[in-house]
């Protein structure tokens, strides 16, 4: 079975690029060239020095000992918290500024949800000295404010969103029609495995690090290079693609997809695509989406910015359907009580997206024998707030 | 193929005023009273707009429009029940426009039947793409004798362009700028040029110029160079306000046709 995308950019009924006419341009020249770019060898050579040198990787794969003992399995955290910016998502916004460069583009637009995306986006734009635009959901901004300060000290532009539910959804429509206004000089890095054709495989690839990193490692470390489980939180899900890219093809290593079941998948505030959603078209691409009987897309809720969106990356759509991955949900209590407990049990404050993935370690039997890999996919300084009100309310 | 939208090309070549609105705005009901009063005051082309939560192609006044109609209850059900005798009193070609999502939902051939029975002529559905509906979707269309109108900008190369005129079977609509709806049109070098390079390729499809047309002087600039004109935004900020619905409508089309060519 082939989990990757075709040349249409569909997994299996799941991607396309449903987009109107004054995208057209930017998206087929995208399409055309991005494969030719991103594999040309001074492309690769340049990204590969940049992900070491600036971000930091190789990211550690760290054993947990106390988390071993507790789960009784062996627990692995690979350690994208430790990257530069802070998470993941730098591996891709190095790869998509490294491309926009080459396109000739001088201006960069992003939309950002948990704000992860915004710095990395407003990183990699101050040091290519591009003009940088991050359109963000009011109240994301609020609930998110040291990632704002840390854009506007990067040099970049954050302009609330006051659409919709003022989340994640609404920043990527404002940037989409930011697009729409200037499609000469601007290129628009997507921060998910979201989007038209070919953002979702883009994206895949140049996340697809994490994976390729833990084979090798886990070959260091145990003699063998796959585990029988990856775990990862799924929101557009770019951190859940990288970790899961190079053990697609591998059917005995299970793939674990959390998803944030917010206050409950049944509650009506959840963010829980997979569970709440059908096939629909958000964004460019046609995926499982959290809509009503008329096809108007549900505002969802999460408690985590980060994964407080009513879609799925089409890539994880495909796995859904075809049961190549199990697909979890962990609610705002249930992620909040793992971000504490690995924080007082290894001393390593997780982002609560991350949070996510480390509940579904309460959700799954494992065997002594067992080799599990969570992916921690960012750091938690940006939800302190939220951590300190909940200890509160809990206290 | 032919439907009211093709007779009204062939019969009426320029200066053809075309004009959106979102249905469900600003009242639910308000539909058919926009629709009959937009004919009497002479409106050559509807195009009615079926709101969507997420409409990335629109500027803040189709944005606004579209949650206030969905707040009001406004579903694609609802509107076909609302148009449901609307050949009764009306003649004019009546084009449905929206996003995919909602009329996807629907069921594609469910809608296009329903166009049939109620005498829409055609769609303007601006994320389906070009590819799609030639291969999934254009025979259900020419089966209910609907005109699936396309979009093309200053971007559309020209071959590109060439592909959507032999695909169309009603107009092209032309956007007059890079940019959502509800931008106005600048009416520079660039522009200008830009309508002229469409007019010289002499396409089959007759065109509309539409995005950033909002009164005489940019309807008239746009007419030269095409067969006519849409208005969205600029109406639909007209219907705000407290008057009766008829007067609202009447008054922005006397205040049009009054200073202007046709």
């Amino acid at each position: 079975m082939n989990y990757q995308s075709d040349e249409k950019g569909y997994y299996g009924t799941f991607g396309g690029a449903f987009i109107p006419e004054m995208m057209q341009q930017n998206i087929s020249q995208l399409q055309s060239c991005y494969i030719e770019i991103i594999e040309s060898d001074s492309f690769k050579e340049e990204f590969k020095t940049l992900l070491s040198d600036y971000a930091g990787r190789p990211s550690p794969l760290y054993y947990s000992d106390r988390l071993s003992d507790h789960y009784k399995a062996h627990i692995y955290l690979k350690r994208e918290d430790l990257n530069h910016t802070g998470s993941h998502k730098i591996n891709n916004t190095i790869g998509q500024i490294l491309l926009a460069k080459r396109l000739g583009k001088t201006r960069i637009i992003a939309e950002t949800g948990a704000g992860q995306h915004g710095v990395a986006t407003a990183t990699v734009c101050a040091r290519a000295g591009l003009e940088c635009i991050v359109y963000m959901g009011a109240v994301d901004v609020a609930r998110q404010s040291p990632n704002v300060e840390k854009m506007k000290m990067l040099g970049a532009e954050v302009r609330p969103v006051q659409s919709g539910s003022k989340t994640l959804k609404d920043a990527t429509n404002e940037a989409i029609r930011d697009w729409i206004n200037n499609p000469v000089d601007t290129h628009y890095i997507i921060g998910s495995v979201v989007g038209p054709h070919p953002y979702p495989d883009m994206v895949a690839r140049f996340q697809s690090v994490i994976s390729e990193e833990i084979r090798i490692q886990l070959k260091e470390k145990t003699g063998r290079e796959t585990p029988d489980y990856v775990i990862a939180c799924v929101g557009g899900g770019s951190n859940a693609a990288g970790s899961f890219y190079h053990f697609l093809n591998n059917p005995e290593v299970k793939l674990i997809a959390v998803e944030a079941g917010g206050k409950g998948v049944d509650t009506g505030e959840s963010a829980a695509t997979t569970q709440l959603g059908r096939p629909g078209i958000l964004h460019g691409s046609r995926s499982l989406l959290m809509q009503t009987a008329d096809g108007q897309v549900i505002e969802p809720y999460s408690i985590s910015a980060g994964l407080d969106y009513p879609g799925i990356g089409p890539m994880h759509a495909n796995l859904f359907k075809t049961h190549r991955a199990q697909f979890l949900s962990a609610t705002d209590d249930q992620a909040l009580k793992a971000a504490l407990y690995l924080s007082q049990k290894e001393g390593i404050i997780p982002a609560l997206e991350s949070a996510h993935a480390l509940a579904a370690l309460e959700m799954i039997e494992f065997k002594p024998d067992d080799v599990v890999v969570v992916n921690v996919s960012g750091r938690g300084d940006k939800d302190m707030e939220t951590f300190l009100k909940y200890f509160q309310s809990v206290k | 193929m032919e439907n009211r939208i093709t007779s009204l090309l062939h019969q009426k070549g320029e200066n053809i005023l075309s004009i959106y609105f979102t249905a469900g705005y600003p009242e639910l009901n308000d539909t058919k009273r926009i629709i009959e009063e937009l004919e009497r005051c002479g409106a050559d082309l509807i195009e009615i707009g079926m709101p969507f939560s997420d409409p990335v192609a629109d500027g803040p006044v189709i944005q606004h429009s579209s949650e206030v109609a969905l707040s009001n209850g406004m579903t694609i059900n609802l509107l076909f029940e609302q148009l449901k005798e609307i050949r009764k009193t009306v003649s004019v070609p009546l084009i449905l426009m929206g996003y995919l999502n909602p009329v996807m939902q629907f069921g594609i051939e469910e809608f296009c039947l329903k166009c049939k029975e109620t005498g829409i002529d055609g769609t303007i559905i601006p994320d389906l793409p070009l590819e799609v509906y030639q291969e999934e979707y254009k025979e259900i269309f020419e089966k209910y004798s609907l005109s699936n109108i396309f979009l093309i900008t200053p971007q559309t190369p020209e071959q590109r362009i060439r592909m959507i005129d032999l695909l169309s079977n009603g107009f092209i609509y032309m956007v007059s700028s890079s940019s959502t709806t509800g931008v106005k049109e600048s009416g520079d070098n660039e522009q200008i040029a830009y309508f002229e390079r469409i007019r010289s390729m002499n396409l089959r499809s007759k065109q509309l110029i539409g995005f950033g047309i909002s009164d005489k002087a940019s309807f008239e600039r746009a007419a030269q160079y095409a067969s006519g004109a849409i208005i969205g935004s600029a109406f639909v900020t007209a219907l705000a306000g407290e008057m009766p619905i008829e007067h609202k409508v009447n008054a922005f089309m006397l205040k049009f046709l009054k200073t202007s060519i046709i």
